[in-house]
């Protein structure tokens, strides 16, 4: 009996084309965008968001078009971090516009999209949804990513949430890794689960840019972004004490924004 | 996925795609040798699998719209906003926003109003008092 890649007969179905078209349209719809970002930590808590939405916040200021992407579908606070309007969900068009917050920073997040208090739920069988849930949360970061009307951005920040499962699906997604911007906290748990993460990302081929170190003070112990960043060689780019300054973002935002991707990297 | 007529050794083509509303989907397939035709049975679960996908056994007819998933699957938990209300919500400041969009999702959702509009705040904002949000 023949097996599967032994037929090969046109498939009305084309699902392979279906899929392949779902490909290209993200792709065409970042190529007015100049630069990828993953903001990414094996760890929850470290302040992913919150390092994202102000470096957002710097680069508009020191103006670059800046867009952010909450990846994070089932803790989304990038609204309000950068005050974007709430319930945002305007289709021109160009596709699904996105919110302006904060020194005019474009956002998309799931967080718009649903009610106050409302967790990210899916219509569709409730026995074993755990089969089909994270497929449907995959497909929800792909729409993101191909219907968002970005428009030119100088950099497209992806706030993920802990671990590295989105960060998979967003290299699936793209057909690339893009570049990965590190938040760690000093502790040495935090640099264990942080370690796993850019192994990850190196393993997938992704440009480390550098580590932020957040929470820095006497409240936390350690040396996780120096430890990090010599196994990785990479750069500790900013230390974030607990009260930072504007000026404190402004220099981050600098240093990202002068980084240049490697020509295999791009974008 | 594919299917082949073992007898043949023909693959079988699509034929039809039929959703009956619970949750399952049925699909033909044809051998174009000997006319047998066998259905794909999917219950709700393998249904929702191959949805998640965005994609359409038989093809697609017209191009996925935008957030065509999002929109049609995620539970938003409340009424629509038009782009009208939408701005107007955008314009009460930030630290009330959410309070005077629940006040205003709740009048809607006791009065079974689906799409929150410009009108509909105001009458709300009328009924319940609410000058000035």
């Amino acid at each position: 009996m023949r097996t599967y890649h032994q037929l090969t007969d046109p498939d009305r179905s084309g699902l392979a084309e279906q899929i392949a078209t779902q490909r290209r349209r993200v792709a065409e719809r970042l190529a007015g965008v100049r630069r990828i970002v993953a903001v990414m930590s094996g760890k929850g808590g470290v302040g992913k968001s919150y390092v994202t939405a102000h470096l957002a916040r710097a680069l508009a200021r020191a103006g670059h078009a800046t867009g952010v992407l909450d990846a994070d579908l089932n803790g989304p606070t990038i609204p309000r971090l950068l005050e974007a309007p709430h319930a945002a969900r305007r289709t021109s068009d160009e596709g699904v516009e996105p919110a302006t917050g904060l020194d005019d920073v474009r956002c998309i997040s799931m967080g718009q999209l649903l009610d106050d208090g409302q967790p990210l739920m899916f219509r569709g069988p409730v026995a074993e949804s755990f089969v089909w849930r994270g497929a449907m949360e995959a497909a929800a970061l792909r729409e993101f990513l191909g219907d968002v009307a970005w428009g030119s951005l100088d950099m497209l920040l992806l706030d993920l949430p802990p671990g590295v499962q989105r960060y998979i699906e967003l290299c699936d997604i793209l057909g690339t890794a893009p570049a990965v911007l590190t938040v760690t906290i000093p502790t040495p748990e935090s640099r264990d689960a942080v370690q796993r993460a850019m192994r990850a990302a190196v393993e997938r081929g992704s440009e480390l840019l550098g580590i932020v170190e957040n929470m820095v003070g006497a409240q936390f112990e350690g040396n996780a972004a120096d430890d990090l960043a010599g196994e990785f060689a990479t750069q500790v780019l900013a230390r974030i004490s607990w009260h930072p300054s504007a000026a404190v973002w402004d220099q981050l935002g600098s240093r990202i924004s002068h980084i240049q991707p490697p020509t295999s990297h791009a974008p | 996925m594919k299917f082949l007529c073992v007898e043949c050794d023909q693959q079988m083509a699509f034929g039809e795609r039929e959703l009956p509303g619970d949750g399952t989907l049925a699909a033909t397939f044809k051998c174009p040798k000997c006319g047998r035709v066998v259905a794909m049975l999917t219950n709700p679960m393998e249904t929702q699998l191959v949805s998640s996908l965005g994609v359409e056994i038989g093809g697609r007819t017209v191009p996925a719209e935008a957030f065509e998933m999002v929109n049609s699957m995620v539970v938003t938990g409340g009424p629509a906003w038009s782009s009208d209300a939408q701005e107007r919500l955008a314009r009460v400041p930030n630290f009330v926003r959410g309070m005077v969009k629940k006040i205003y999702a709740d009048y809607a959702k006791e009065r079974g109003i689906t799409e929150i509009t410009p009108a509909i705040m105001d009458t709300a904002r009328a009924e319940l008092g609410l000058e000035g949000m």
